[in-house]
């Protein structure tokens, strides 16, 4: 708890300085990429990384939001990220018939996902404020499930006719000039490769933009309000309902985003990929970097991420690497000797520094 | 009729096993107030050892379990120490996100131990099956049936009328006060993570006779399933793990049955959610009222 | 004169206990009441009841002749009625200057989206709210910490910021829990000029549960003693003070 406390410290009464660096260090990441790139010092594996990279740090960002920041554990970001990713699919596969700029289509694609994915967080969000701690854990846990197994059966393809659903069994009956885009547990293929790491960059850049923003609003001091006491919140006037569904739905929202620049990363996506280890995944991004600390997530998200794959080999020990970072943390956040010790490092660091 | 009857059997049967799964979430739930999200990977744990004593070392079925029990015990004894005992006074959040840790490291060791390939249980531990006109029921399906009420009852038994049973209510109603009152609180959660625990391991040879494969993930959704019994239930009630366990095994045999295989599982959620919502304290559960 | 705050016959019961029943109330405008009683008479019940964080099993409460029996504690704020809690309760994570703007959130009128693009709009609430919540801590003597974490302030100035987030919120009717609980004599001196010169200040009234004899017939103007969820007598202090049922309700017989 009292790393939580330094952290939110350091992110709230150094407001502006922690926006900065965070800004700051995804600006100078970018173009340090962009050189290396350009004087052709990247792997291919590398470069093959860079959008899930994005992706994944979005992903985390927008969770924060919800479980560092509103203090309440969601396990449904895969969940959100899917929604988006199968619906900017959707919306790129129809638009390409219209639009020639690959760009366009983009950013179609991915403002829809993000509009479809919060609307599944509000739906999502509605029941589960009713709902505290490990419960609303649970909630959240079985909704990623729900909406996974949905999509699992969920059959659309397109011909000259149209758009056509179905679901359960594939019943769509296209035309011969017809094209599967969802194709139930085998998901997408033949899907258009729009992403690029300069979106995913913008992306990286318009998600810290609306966090730090929020935060520095009423509703960014209500949400925290809300987190930190809730009966106090209600006793000064605060909706904390209505703030913790802002926090949930922005969160689903830029889930949503990142789960499109993902799923336009590849030209086959199942929705097996966006499973509970992924929420998890993502999990370990925001517990490592620091709750609440927006900084600390995108520097976890890349070591954790390049890591397994640069150590080859390590790959396979991925997710056990991760379980033993997420236990190992929380005992160490939780430790009271430990939280003694650094008391007393960081004073007589701090008197050292005065003399 | 018979058709539905058979379902309905069936339905008690898998119910049983989520109901011995159950019994360990709620009794954790009850009493160290923590949701043990890595139970499931117990069970996991429990099969392996199980199929290995059965398989590799030709061990009689009997031996086997024993030797699951013990190691199941002892694993779950040893992660409340290490994992849970110092996050005693940690944040809810904190004592999740470990637990969901603890599960992955399970999953994942003994994915890198003994791979992810599913390994065939052996099946026809038990055969044959008793008829009942057209009926036919399994002798598995009934014995099952039997080792969950037995459970149910013996420990029933044990919490009401034991010492350590009365010190397990007494921790789960105030851990302050028991702990005044001379009770060691921590050897109490203990036990109480030995017997779920154990209890794991009964429920592994269970699950895998019905469903002979044995896999790292075997354990999650199961146990998933078994948390959504404990609350429909009603969390930290004996009698509740059993009746929503039961109430959970026959709503997803049946909707397997009649509505989908497919959307079985999305339909199990949905009742999770449903009745988290309606009644969040589920059918037996004690209302907590919030202070102010 | 109009009343600001009303109860009639207010009531409400745990699970067939009967916590409080039959309480009536009336505060004028302006003055300063006091709600005494022995231990677990039912005074932080009522509170909880007037904030709505309790729902009254019976009777109506009124503010300044609006029912509000019904609303939520949220529209009860905002009409005004704000309270303090009797073991503090502050934002702990929140430094001193934002438990006091958090105070304001329902007078400052941008959206969401007005923050999120920091539209003049916001940055002209903004910086007001901060200009005023600073002349709020100026009152406390708490400006020089307003950048410290709440939850590092020491016990007598976390109780000030909790008076001064609770009139943040702009309240006619100011409810507080036992403010002078902890504090010796000298600081209890020091805090009925504070209850005065906040009546004063800010125009409103004040209901305060209070077991400091001294203070509570020292500053207000009248009280209500409850003695096991029943009102035992309304008066003036001196009332009060030489009343026989009082006496042995905190004595005993």
């Amino acid at each position: 708890m009292n790393k939580i406390k330094g952290l939110l410290k350091n992110l709230f009464s150094n407001k502006k300085k922690s926006s900065t660096i965070s800004f700051g260090l995804v600006i100078v990441a970018f173009i340090v990429m962009q050189i290396l790139i350009r004087t052709g010092n990247v792997s291919s594996l590398i470069k093959s990384l860079l959008v899930p990279l994005c992706a994944y740090i979005v992903a985390a960002l927008a969770l924060n939001l919800t479980v560092g920041i509103l203090g309440d554990l969601s396990l449904g970001q895969a969940g959100f990220m899917s929604v988006g990713g199968f619906t900017g699919v959707v919306v790129s596969a129809v638009l390409s018939n219209y639009i020639d700029s690959k760009l366009l289509i983009l950013i179609i694609a991915i403002i829809v996902g993000t509009i479809v994915a919060a609307l599944f967080g509000f739906l999502v969000g509605i029941p589960v404020l009713k709902l505290e701690g490990d419960y609303l854990a649970i909630v959240t846990l079985a909704f990623g499930q729900i909406i996974k197994s949905l999509i699992e059966n969920l059959y659309i393809g397109i011909d000259s006719t149209g758009i056509k659903f179905s679901f359960v069994n594939d019943n769509t009956h296209l035309l011969a000039d017809g094209k599967m885009i969802i194709n139930g547990p085998s998901g997408v293929s033949g899907n258009l490769r729009l992403s690029s790491f300069e979106v995913g960059f913008v992306l990286i850049l318009i998600t810290l933009f609306i966090i730090y923003h929020l935060l520095e609003s009423k509703s960014g001091r209500a949400i925290l309000a809300t987190r930190d006491n809730k009966i106090v919140a209600l006793s000064v006037g605060i909706d904390t309902k209505k703030y913790k569904l802002m926090a949930f739905v922005i969160s689903a929202a830029l889930g949503g985003a990142a789960g499109v620049l993902y799923a336009m990363n590849y030209a086959a996506i199942t929705p097996v990929k966006f499973d509970f280890n992924l929420s998890i995944m993502i999990l370990v991004y925001v517990v490592l970097g620091g709750l609440g600390n927006l900084t600390g997530t995108i520097i976890s998200t890349t070591i954790l991420l390049l890591l397994p794959e640069l150590l080859r080999g390590l790959s396979d020990y991925r997710m056990l690497i991760y379980a033993v970072i997420l236990i190992a943390i929380m005992l160490i956040t939780n430790n009271e000797k430990l939280k003694v010790i650094l008391e007393k490092t960081k004073k007589s660091l701090t008197k050292k520094g005065a003399k | 009729m018979s058709e539905f009857l058979s379902y309905l059997i069936n339905g008690l049967s898998l119910g049983s096993v989520y109901a011995i799964i159950a019994l360990g979430y709620t009794m954790v739930y009850g009493i160290a107030k923590m949701l043990n999200f890595a139970h499931g990977d117990v069970i996991m744990v429990g099969a392996f050892i199980i199929y290995f004593c059965l398989s590799k070392f030709n061990l009689p079925i009997i031996v086997s379990l024993l030797a699951g029990i013990l190691l199941c015990t002892i694993l779950g004894v040893v992660v409340e120490r290490l994992a849970y005992k110092p996050l005693r006074s940690a944040s809810s959040l904190s004592v999740l996100i470990t637990a969901i840790g603890v599960s992955y490291f399970l999953q994942n060791s003994a994915q890198i131990l003994w791979g992810s390939a599913p390994k065939m249980f052996p099946a026809n531990l038990i055969e044959g099956s008793l008829k009942v006109g057209e009926l036919s029921i399994p002798y598995l399906t009934l014995i099952t049936i039997a080792v969950c009420l037995i459970i149910v009852v013996a420990l029933q038994w044990f919490i009401n009328n034991t010492k350590i049973g009365s010190a397990m209510r007494a921790c789960s109603e105030d851990k302050d006060a028991a702990r005044l009152m001379g009770i060691n609180v921590d050897t109490t959660i203990s036990i109480t993570f030995a017997i779920g625990s154990g209890l794991a391991a009964i429920a592994s040879l269970l699950l895998c006779s019905a469903y002979p494969s044995v896999s790292p993930t075997l354990g999650s959704m199961p146990g998933i399933k078994a948390f959504t019994a404990a609350v429909f239930g009603g969390i930290g009630s004996i009698p509740g793990a059993f009746i929503g366990g039961l109430l959970l095994g026959i709503i997803e045999i049946l909707s397997k049955a009649y509505i989908s295989t497919q959307l079985s599982d999305a339909i199990v959620f949905s009742v999770l959610i449903i009745v988290l919502l309606i009644k969040p304290t589920g059918i037996l559960g004690k209302k907590i009222k919030e202070k102010v | 004169m109009s009343n600001v705050l009303t109860c009639k016959k207010l009531g409400i019961d745990f699970g067939g206990l009967t916590a409080v029943n039959n309480f009536d109330l009336e505060i004028e405008s302006g003055q300063i009441f006091g709600l005494i009683g022995p231990n677990g008479a039912g005074k932080t019940t009522v509170f909880n009841m007037l904030t709505k964080m309790y729902e009254p099993t019976r009777g109506t409460i009124s503010l300044n002749d609006k029912d509000i029996t019904k609303l939520s504690s949220i529209d009860v704020n905002k009409l005004g009625i704000a309270r303090t809690f009797q073991n503090v309760r502050l934002f702990d994570k929140l430094s001193v200057i934002d438990n006091v703007v958090v105070g304001m959130h329902n007078s400052l009128k941008y959206s969401t989206l007005d923050g999120i693009f920091k539209t003049p709009k916001y940055k002209d609430s903004e910086r007001k709210a901060y200009d005023q919540a600073l002349d709020l801590l100026k009152i406390f003597d708490l400006s020089s910490e307003k950048d410290v974490l709440a939850g590092n302030l020491p016990y007598g100035k976390q109780r000030k910021l909790e008076i001064l987030r609770a009139l943040a919120t702009n309240p006619c009717l100011l409810l507080l829990d036992e403010p002078a609980a902890g504090m010796n004599p000298v600081e209890t001196e020091e805090l009925m000029n504070t209850i005065r010169l906040i009546r004063d200040k800010f125009n409103v009234s004040i209901l305060l549960i209070e077991h400091d004899m001294k203070l509570v017939m020292g500053v207000c103007d009248k009280i209500t003693v409850l003695n096991f969820g029943q009102v035992l007598i309304t008066g003036s202090p001196e009332e009060v003070q030489n009343n026989p049922e009082v006496i042995k309700a905190y004595l005993g017989d």
